[in-house]
């Protein structure tokens, strides 16, 4: 200790070679200059952040007095000392409490989905009284992929279901000798319930989803942007021709659902009842009074125009970013399947009177 | 430069979407050196350096990269190739779920190894050495200005202290004073840190200050590979519509001499 001792440092300080020792290295360096009168770095042949950084923290963030640099090394310590090298805290966001928050976002939300909802119904006035405005392609485009294109995951997962509802009212029916009443409770849960809530329920999570992914896509690539310069309105190009694709997909598909549960059910019914499908098909225009089927298939159309409407809702709201996308797909999905399920409750204590005999 | 090369390119070709883009393409760049690769739209500059970076594979040839042949390469020394390179993408490419400090930290912590506030400092200085100020570390990349996603994106590029930096039109959507020290920022870097620096450009000022060599892409090869005073010379269309107004200055003296004017800048700046 004591004497006049000059650290010679020479090599590559570059982040390949520091890395995995860079804490062991950073004592030795802080040791050295305990005891150091001059460090000499003409040697360094490259230096990099890394390397850099592990000397200014070892000299115990201070440029050490005799310090001997090659002239293109300079600037990189000049620089370092000029730096900010603390990372300021990062603003907290606003002075409400939690709740207020969540409330202040439900109600942002609630407002921006009404003059989502006020600009449709304008934009659908301009399409009744100009029919040539009318984006047919838009609609049909949408009519195919969210209709068309879902018949099979429909009709498969319908009959499934079907088939395993008939099993176990089939097995209960049974033991009283109530056989017959099969056709009547499947009839009117499928047509009533159970079709329309499943077709929509499958279409929010392939529909809505990929319609809230669109939207926010072009969000993020400013193709929303393009649009309003260009003129084109939003809601009447994008949104509008949705809704109306859905509302008047979802009854077509949920009259291919009931049918493939009732298939299902016929299948049930002969293999655990020993009944005919023939008997079953006769049975059904008694068991099930029409207004059943109206109520269901209108339902069916509230259910798509709403999917449709949340769907977009989230997807005009996401920012440009990835996470604001994905935590928008998220959000559609869930509170597109709360609202149908929410909205069939309503409709249920509505028409409580209606259909059931 | 030391004369190795850094990068390989032999009898390349490649066809994208049924168009041929390369036929019989080769290119040697030298280790130290800085070579610009110009050539009209749809030329296959951005394409070619897609290759160089592994992101595409060719239909034939090979790509050697740091003596490694991509995609023939064990996985570990891939390894090591990735980590010896940067790359600043046209459109910066910064991960937009992650503020401007964990776009910086994300190549950091995932080599891991490092203290955290070691990561901290490096990521803080990295930041500041391309001219961004700590205020901006915890922003968002969607609320920042075009030139300051690229600087940000340089500072990713290098965090890693690469041998290799590819650039993608890195002065694209400047204005002319931001591109400016932009040039100068790539100047101070390559000074310090012995880079060896491919980019892909259309900025004549950045070729006059930056390109020890330029290789030019047309008809499905590189049909010059010379200094640029030797390239402006060159009897090509290309070549001669691209420097259109541009000769004098990219003349031998003339780029000596502004070559040197930056050089008293950046003494000045500094």
């Amino acid at each position: 200790m004591g004497g006049p001792e000059v650290w010679a440092v020479s090599g590559h300080w570059t982040l390949q070679h520091v890395v995995g020792r860079f804490t062991t290295m950073e004592q030795h360096i802080a040791a050295a200059a305990a005891t150091a009168r001059s460090w000499d770095l003409s040697g360094i042949e490259a230096i990099d952040a890394a390397g850099a950084v592990l000397l200014w923290r070892g000299w115990g963030h201070r440029r050490p007095g005799g310090l001997l640099l090659r002239p293109e090394h300079e600037g990189v310590f000049s620089a370092l000392a000029a730096a900010p090298l603390a990372l300021p805290k990062a603003a907290r966001p606003g002075r409400l409490t939690r709740p207020w928050r969540t409330l202040l976002a439900a109600a942002d939300h609630a407002i921006a989905a009404t003059q989502l909802l006020g600009q449709l119904a304008l934009d659908l006035l301009v399409w009744l009284r100009h029919p040539g405005q009318v984006g047919w392609r838009e609609v049909s485009a949408n009519l195919y992929r969210a209709g068309a294109q879902s018949l099979p995951i429909t009709g498969l997962v319908g009959f499934l279901v079907g088939l395993t509802l008939a099993f176990l009212t089939a097995r209960q029916l049974k033991t009283f000798g109530a056989d017959v009443f099969v056709v009547n409770i499947l009839g009117i849960s499928v047509w009533r319930e159970l079709g329309p809530m499943l077709a929509a329920i499958l279409i929010a999570g392939r529909s809505g989803s990929s319609m809230t992914a669109q939207l926010g896509v072009m969000r993020v690539t400013q193709e929303l942007d393009a649009l309003s310069v260009m003129g084109i309105s939003h809601t009447a190009r994008l949104v509008l021709p949705k809704v109306v694709a859905l509302a008047v997909a979802l009854p077509l598909v949920t009259v291919w659902t009931c049918a493939a549960m009732l298939a299902g059910g016929m299948l049930a019914a002969k293999t655990q009842l020993g009944m005919d499908p023939w008997q079953f098909l006769l049975a059904l225009p008694a068991a099930v009074p029409v207004s059943n089927v109206a109520l269901g298939l209108g339902k069916a159309a509230g259910f798509g125009a709403l999917v449709a409407l949340v769907a977009c809702h989230f997807g005009l709201r996401v920012r440009p970013d990835t996470e604001s996308l994905a935590a928008g797909t998220t959000a559609a999905v869930v509170s597109s399947i709360t609202a149908v399920i929410m909205l069939d409750a309503m409709v249920a204590v509505m028409f409580s009177d209606l259909g059931l005999g | 430069m030391t004369g190795r090369p850094a990068i390989q390119v032999s009898g390349l070709r490649t066809v994208m979407a049924g168009n041929v883009v390369h036929d019989g393409l080769s290119l040697t760049v030298l280790e130290g050196e800085t070579l610009a690769l110009i050539g009209g739209s749809g030329s296959g500059k951005t394409t070619l350096l897609r290759l160089m970076l592994g992101l595409m594979t060719p239909q034939t040839g090979e790509v050697r990269v740091l003596g490694q042949a991509l995609g023939a390469c064990a996985k570990r020394d891939l390894e090591r190739v990735r980590h010896r390179r940067g790359v600043l993408f046209q459109g910066g490419a910064l991960f937009s779920a992650l503020p401007v400090f964990g776009n910086v930290a994300l190549p950091l912590r995932e080599m891991g190894g490092l203290p955290k506030e070691a990561v901290r400092e490096m990521v803080m200085f990295a930041l500041s050495a391309v001219g961004i100020g700590a205020e901006h570390a915890n922003k968002m990349p969607a609320e920042l200005s075009g030139g300051m996603v690229k600087r940000v994106a340089l500072a990713r590029a290098l965090v890693l202290g690469p041998s290799l930096l590819f650039l993608d039109e890195p002065t694209a959507g400047l204005d002319p004073d931001s591109s400016k020290a932009f040039v100068r920022l790539i100047r101070e870097v390559r000074r310090t840190m012995s880079l060896t620096i491919v980019m892909v450009t259309h900025d004549v000022d950045m070729l006059c200050a930056l390109a020890d060599r330029v290789a030019v892409l047309a008809e499905r090869r590189v049909v010059a590979l010379a200094p640029l005073p030797e390239v402006v010379r060159l009897e090509h269309p290309f070549v001669r519509s691209f420097f259109h107004g541009h000769q004098a200055r990219c003349a031998e003296d003339s780029l000596r001499q502004y070559r040197q004017s930056l050089q008293e800048d950046l003494l000045h700046a500094g």
